[in-house]
């Protein structure tokens, strides 16, 4: 089975960490990290920048384009997609489309890859 | 990271929500203060055993104002909180109190706090030292160190603002939509004003000057996540990201000055560039760039070139454009010349800076642009003159010498010429 681990903690105290604690932060993960990248079993791991270059667009028959994280909570996280825009409107545009007729929505969020991990296929059955 | 490190982040991330909050309970900024201390010092003594709250803010709130309510609890045997001592984050109940007495308030709390600090009434450096001192909590010796006063001075000029505030009368109500936009230009200018003097390295030691430009780049993101949809607050945060990228190439091993065109672009942190350029493609989508805005965008185009001469200097010179006519200054259009000498030439360039000398006569990189400019066009000695002007208007050694290295290159080209 594959899955996804979603990592969770209060970002105003992770951005108020110094270049030195944040190091110390990613080296410690990073153990655990090279660990089970060794045994094959490690897709890609990414850091998330903060919501506030976050970019949330909300589906319906016009899509709304907001400032900020995905913030209604009567909705849960089903999924996500990672892909490589040039400009954050090249991001809209494929939600747009993606979505179209959707109702729901997406919050478009810059990362950075930590580790690319292994090449992911459909997983091994559990 | 080590229990110690990790308090103390969390006492330092909840300090504005918390100081603000407890303001609004006492209405003195000395008592909020108190209390808070009061709170930090139980939370090093009950997290580590008690475990780490859910929400360091709202327990931090909770005990600092038990704490100083402890008196008049004493006396009237009514009041219902709970001791600080059985609090624990892993009791949900007190938790949930304290959120529901606390977070409909944050926004406000956390504003009114800026606001206080960057009173009208304050001059800019007091607004500045107020708010390292209050919100982000930094000791009188640093911010003394920072300015290159003694500690007694700072420890007058930040009781002093203080008490102006105090004097003030500051509204404790949410204010209105006009005046809240006004304020919030204020704020942004004490973060930039803020980062600056720790970015233009007018004194202190190298490590003082970092904290400045961390904490800027701190109240910038608080700021930032008050006004999540306000473009030129992204644009400030960009900003300050994008110019402490690059900071790590900035001096070399000697401390001396290293120009944009020379330094190290490998050294450039991408982490902050990616998180500033997402910035401004973000607020740029508001199609109504304000001045922070427009300098972040500058700021990206250098970002966004792997070596110097892959600049798209027409599109700084455009930017610059822009800026002048949102902010006309003389400073501007001495910046946009230096983009205009790599498009259309030193020649062209010097014509925009000539008529500059009357209002930056005593601005060191008006004499530094100049006398590059003339050497460029093969006026050496006009450019000695420019450059000699140079160096006696320097703040930092630093700046004499690389107004000095110019100098020596000027001298070499005669002598092979």
């Amino acid at each position: 089975m594959l899955y996804a681990v979603l990592c969770y903690h209060d970002e105003a105290e992770v951005t108020s960490w110094t270049k030195a604690q944040d190091d110390a932060f990613l080296a410690k993960r990073a153990v655990v990290m090279q660990k089970v990248a060794a045994t094959g079993k490690l897709g890609p791991v990414a850091r998330l920048m903060p919501t506030s270059a976050a970019t949330t667009v909300r589906m319906g028959r016009e899509p709304v384009v907001i400032d900020g994280p995905f913030a209604e909570t009567k909705e849960q996280l089903l999924g996500f997609y990672i892909i490589d825009c040039a400009t954050l409107e090249d991001a809209i545009a494929f939600v747009r489309e993606l979505g179209h007729g959707e109702t729901g929505g997406f919050e478009i969020r810059p990362l950075r890859i930590l580790l690319p991990g292994k090449p992911l296929s459909l997983g091994s059955p559990a | 990271m080590t229990d110690l490190a990790w308090i103390d982040g969390a006492l330092t991330a909840a300090r504005p929500q918390a100081i603000g909050a407890l303001l609004r309970y006492f209405r003195d900024l000395d008592r909020a203060e108190e209390a808070f201390q009061e709170a930090c010092l139980r939370a090093l003594k009950n997290w580590p055993v008690n475990g780490p709250p859910r929400d360091p803010a709202a327990w931090l709130i909770m005990v600092g104002r038990n704490a100083a309510l402890d008196d008049v609890r004493r006396r009237s045997k009514t009041e219902a909180l709970p001791p600080d001592d059985i609090i624990s984050d892993l009791d949900d109940a007190e938790a949930n109190l304290a959120d529901r007495l606390d977070n409909s308030h944050y926004r406000d709390d956390v504003l009114r706090l800026l606001f206080i600090c960057c009173h009208p009434d304050l001059p800019a450096v007091q607004q500045v030292a107020l708010a390292l001192r209050i919100v982000s909590g930094l000791s009188v010796a640093e911010i003394a160190r920072a300015f290159l006063v003694s500690d007694s001075a700072m420890e007058q000029r930040i009781t002093r603002a203080k008490s102006r505030v105090a004097r003030a009368d500051v509204p404790f109500e949410t204010p209105g939509a006009v005046e809240r936009a006004e304020r919030v230009g204020t704020v942004a200018a004490m973060i930039y004003l803020l980062f600056n003097e720790g970015y233009s390295a007018s004194g202190g030691t190298a490590h003082i000057r970092g904290t400045l430009c961390d904490e800027a780049i701190r109240l910038a993101r608080l700021l930032l996540r008050l006004f999540p949809t306000e473009p030129e607050i992204m644009g400030l945060l960009a900003l300050l990201l994008l110019q402490h990228a690059r900071a790590p190439a900035r001096l070399d091993a000697d401390g001396a000055i290293v120009l944009l065109d020379d330094q190290d672009r490998g050294l450039w942190n991408r982490d902050l560039f990616a998180e500033g350029l997402a910035l401004i493609d973000k607020a740029m989508r508001h199609r109504r760039p304000g001045p922070y805005l427009v300098q972040a965008a500058i700021a990206g185009v250098h970002a966004h070139a792997a070596r110097p001469e892959d600049t798209d200097w027409g599109e700084i010179d455009q930017l610059y454009a822009v800026l002048e006519r949102l902010q006309p200054s003389p400073v501007v259009t001495l910046n946009r010349a230096v983009a205009v000498a790599k498009v259309r030439g030193a020649a062209a360039a010097l014509e925009m800076v000539e008529p500059l000398a009357g209002q930056l006569s005593g601005y060191f990189h008006f004499f530094g642009v100049k006398g590059f400019l003339l050497k460029e066009l093969g006026r050496a000695d006009e450019a000695r003159v420019a450059f000699d002007r140079a160096i006696a208007l320097a703040r930092t050694p630093q700046e004499a010498a690389h107004i000095r290295l110019h100098l020596d290159r000027l001298m070499n080209d005669r002598q092979t010429a």
